[in-house]
């Protein structure tokens, strides 16, 4: 591996975390609304039960046929250990994370806000290491907060992503 | 514009890819030709097509102006003339200096192309000459252009050709062309077009002038440096460069066709033999690719049709019944074609190793015969650049490793040369490789001491399979030294990482004293299969068929359990088959009803084993999609495909499923 | 159109005499050999033969021979492309029957004010 050729993508990786102005998808899981760019995401679609994968976590569902192409659902509730129920409302986000294609599974779909550079903190400095860090930012809009996802950072492991 | 000003228009860069291209087919063709030439009875044949193949490239070069090629290739053409009209005889050293010539000629071409420092040819130009009895020693020939000069006038105005560059642009030559003509005394330059085989990032001008020739260059220096400027005198009379023998004939009223009737029936009959070389063009990949990815889409499209036309009424489905089956004979053929396209023979990769086994074998002192049974065999493109490496390592061990020195075999009372086979043949729905020599097999003894120092459990009582298989373990080399070309022991165990990673399979077999055999099975295609799905409770699952030997629904009490309870087993004609669940395997909930289970009786790597399924779905074609683009490989699955109900279905990896079942080594005798 | 039969083993001589040749109005027919040249002049009207000689199967010269000997094409001018000026080929050259000679690598514009001596008039005719 080339060490230009990495350094430079360590330094845009570095700068794609940093939530930037501009629209974002909200949703919800639990009682927490969070917010991600609009940009990563491709699709929603009403959640139909995947074909299973054995040998695979419980947050992931299995994988569905998106117009030919097999792409992995799973479920942020489980993931973010929430309680997960399937209605007719349950709801699918499918995003691109990590130069691959995936579904995730959330409560509910609400708007799109578009979000100024004034209006996004960095994200709340939490005691324990263990934290989420893959929430990049916290965004005031009208009264709501938004917590700012960053994709790639949850589910790099889940994908098996190197 | 004038006639000589659009020759210096005429872009040759248009064509360096097509000389490119064929240049390397030209360079493999030499090589293989000289590989195949036996020194002591050469076949005249042989030496004439060795002979085109360097003519050939220095045609290409000289035209470009490719200087360098130009000049090793003409060297190698006058060595080479001499050998086909028998005015010299060719010997191993004269094969070895031109196999090293097309090695330079190969890394010249790579510099065109891609850049980068070309290496010297001086000492193969030396060798070359030395070879032609008739010139020791004298230079090189001379590069193709040779001007003829006028001797200058002295104290008269000269006529000079001068050439500018590399590089030059059309900015320096009108600029130069200003200057001569306000400087008084300078002369008169005019633009010149280019000479045959002059490089093209040169400017050629003709200049009159009473200037001596450091004053000229004195002046060009203020627009070009002096040593990018060659002055001589201009060619008064141009070394002829056509001749017509005899006034030209009147061109013929009627037409010259060769068959006296019209033309019109003609071409028919004539088009059947046509040379090889016109009936082949070159295609990207991608397009492939893309006309790969099209057929799949339409196998979906196909089998989602017939499913609907399964859910209509009677009438509606009658109608329909005709058309479906006609395009579903339609698609297979045309997916048989498609895949075709992609498919490539063995010797291709096989043709890579006479080279390097002649310098291998020269480099340890051993001798070597190479045989290849099967080249026409053929192979998915894809799978034939993955598979080039390990076969490689596979063979550089044989040499290294298996095949003893002459005088070892010898006194083993074997012939002198070691025999090294590669064999390639379709079985079921798989390529056979297997890289197969009679040198002195492994020494089991020395491998299981290996094993225990590394800190392996090696009991004695392995069997002898068991102790080959312990080669493939990370880290273990048997080797008494490490030898630069196998290198440690991380060969083997990465040879049968990549082959697994191509879904395929890796054995080997060996008797000490008599040699080894290593033997590679591969998938034949990566994208289409025949599959026969089967349910297990609500989901269904996808077996390659090609790996199915018969499917049957077990009469009561067939299913025997042994140890207690762990291990179940089936009695299937003569032999008792381990019965694996793929409830079990696959973690699936337990079924709705107890319906009587069936049992398909699969085959992998040359075990079988029973697999016990709820029911068998039915047959079809299924495009393999790979679930790693977008998720990560699942163990005891190959890819998954789409129904055609438009859901998701596994497709199962059989050799993993059958090399997991713990029950299969402990079946009685 | 004056027509004009290309026969050379070398994928890129073909293409470049093609190349050079339709711009200056004329049309080209290839071959890759002598044996492929003869298959294509049947039923084809060509009036001009221009060939390499290092060829498989069958050579330049032996091409001129085979056209020559046939009354159909003894008329045909035929013009051998050789690389360097090496007297040899061009003795035989003529003994063969050739028309003529040309120099390889060619100029373009040489090329065109050859084959116009040959044939003469505008190609494009």
């Amino acid at each position: 591996m080339d060490m230009t050729g990495e350094g430079g993508r360590i330094a845009r990786d570095a700068a794609n975390r940093q939530p930037r102005p501009g629209e974002y998808l909200a949703w919800r899981v639990g009682s927490e609304e969070y917010g991600i760019d609009i940009r990563k995401v491709q699709e929603i679609r009403s959640y139909e039960a995947p074909t299973r994968i054995p040998s695979a976590p419980a947050h992931v569902k299995g994988v569905v046929n998106l117009r030919g192409a097999i792409v992995p659902v799973v479920d942020l509730r489980l993931k973010l250990g929430r309680e997960a129920g399937y209605t007719a409302s349950t709801v699918v986000i499918v995003l691109s994370v990590a130069r691959r294609v995936a579904g995730v599974v959330v409560d509910s779909v609400s708007d799109v806000v578009d979000l100024a550079a004034d209006a996004i903190r960095p994200p709340p400095e939490v005691a324990d290491a263990t934290g989420p860090r893959f929430i990049t930012g916290v965004a005031s809009v009208g009264g709501r907060m938004l917590l700012l996802a960053d994709m790639d950072t949850l589910l790099s492991d889940t994908l098996g992503v190197s | 514009m004038t006639a000589t000003t659009a020759a210096a228009d005429h872009d040759l860069t248009q064509f360096y890819q097509v000389f490119f291209d064929e240049a390397a087919e030209n360079l493999d063709t030499f090589e293989q030709l000289l590989l195949g030439l036996d020194v002591d009875a050469p076949s005249d044949d042989t030496l004439h097509a060795v002979f085109r193949c360097a003519h050939s490239v220095k045609g290409g070069a000289a035209t470009f102006g490719f200087s360098d090629m130009a000049d090793l290739t003409h060297a190698m053409e006058t060595l080479l003339d001499r050998l086909r009209r028998h005015e010299q005889k060719p010997s191993t050293q004269m094969v070895d200096t031109l196999l090293q010539a097309g090695d330079t000629l190969r890394a010249l071409l790579h510099c065109r192309r891609e850049g980068g420092e070309p290496p010297a040819t001086d000492g193969l130009l030396r060798a070359l000459a030395r070879h032609c009895e008739a010139g020791a020693g004298t230079p090189a020939p001379a590069p193709m252009q040779a001007a003829h000069g006028m001797p200058a006038q002295p104290g008269g105005a000269r006529d000079l050709e001068m050439l500018v560059g590399p590089p030059a642009t059309a900015a320096i030559a009108d600029d130069l062309i200003e200057l001569f003509a306000e400087v008084s005394g300078g002369g008169r330059l005019e633009r010149a077009g280019n000479a045959p085989g002059q490089a093209g990032d040169c400017v050629r001008f003709r200049l009159n002038t009473t200037a001596s020739d450091s004053e000229v260059l004195d002046l060009c220096s203020f627009h070009a440096p002096r040593d990018a400027i060659r002055l001589q005198p201009w060619p008064a009379a141009r070394a002829a460069d056509f001749e017509l023998f005899e006034p030209p004939p009147v061109l013929p009223a009627a037409a010259s066709a060769l068959s006296g009737t019209p033309p019109a029936a003609a071409p028919a009959p004539a088009a059947a033999p046509r040379t090889a070389a016109a009936e082949t063009i070159r295609v990207s990949v991608d397009k492939v690719d893309q006309l790969i990815n099209l057929m799949g889409e339409l196998v979906i499209t196909q089998a989602m049709l017939a499913q609907r036309a399964g859910q209509l009424g009677t009438g509606a489905r009658e109608q329909l019944v005709g058309g479906l089956s006609d395009l579903e004979r339609t698609t297979r053929d045309l997916q048989e074609s498609v895949m075709a396209i992609r498919m490539i023979p063995m010797s291709d990769v096989f043709n890579r190793f006479p080279r390097m086994l002649r310098d291998l074998a020269s480099r340890l002192g051993k001798q070597l015969e190479l045989r290849t049974v099967g080249e026409a065999t053929e192979l998915d493109k894809g799978l034939i650049e993955k598979i080039t490496d390990p076969l490689t390592h596979l063979v550089r061990n044989s040499v290294d490793h298996g095949i003893e020195l002459p005088a070892e075999r010898i006194a083993a009372g074997k012939s002198a040369h070691g025999t090294l086979t590669l064999s390639a043949r379709h079985e079921g729905g798989c390529i056979v490789i297997e890289v197969q020599d009679d040198g002195k097999g492994l020494d089991r003894g020395r491998i299981i001491a290996k094993a225990r120092a590394a800190g392996m459990d090696a009991p004695d009582t392995m069997s002898d399979g068991e102790v080959w298989q312990l080669i493939f373990a990370p880290g273990l080399s048997t080797a008494e030294e490490v030898t630069d070309i196998s290198g440690r022991g991380v060969g083997m165990d990465v040879v049968r990482r990549n082959i697994l990673a191509l879904g395929g399979t890796v054995e080997l077999d060996s008797a000490r004293g008599k040699g080894t055999r290593v033997r590679v099975r591969l998938p034949l295609t990566l994208a289409i299969m025949d599959g026969m799905s089967v349910g297990v409770a609500g989901e269904l699952y996808v077996l390659p068929l090609a790996s199915i030997v018969e499917s049957f629904q077990p009469q009561a009490g067939a299913i025997r359990t042994l140890a207690g309870g762990a291990h179940r087993v089936v009695k299937v004609r003569d032999e008792y088959l381990p019965v694996v669940g793929l409830r079990d395997a696959m973690n699936a909930p337990p079924p709705d009803e107890a319906a009587p289970p069936m049992l398909v009786v699969v085959q992998a790597e040359s075990r079988s084993m029973a697999l016990e399924v709820d029911r068998l779905v039915g047959q079809q074609q299924v495009v393999v999609k790979n679930l790693e683009a977008n998720f990560r490989k699942v163990p005891g699955v190959s890819g998954a495909t789409i129904m055609g109900d438009g859901r998701v279905a596994l497709i199962l990896d059989v050799p993993a499923l059958v090399r997991c079942s713990p029950a299969a080594q402990a079946v009685p005798a | 159109m004056t027509t004009v039969l290309a026969v050379d083993d070398s994928a890129t001589m073909r293409q470049m005499l093609a190349s050079t040749l339709t711009q200056a109005g004329y049309r080209v027919i290839e071959a890759s050999d002598g044996a492929d040249a003869l298959e294509r002049l049947r039923g084809e009207r060509v009036d001009i033969v221009l060939t390499d000689h290092n060829m498989p199967r069958m050579d330049g010269l032996a091409l001129t021979r085979a056209l020559r000997a046939q009354p159909q094409t003894s008329g045909l001018p035929v013009l051998v492309l050789t690389t360097e000026a090496g007297d040899e080929l061009k003795q035989l050259g003529r003994a063969a029957g050739a028309t003529g000679w040309l120099l390889k690598p060619f100029d373009p514009v040489r090329l065109v004010e050859v084959l116009r001596k040959v044939a003469p008039g505008e190609p494009r005719s």
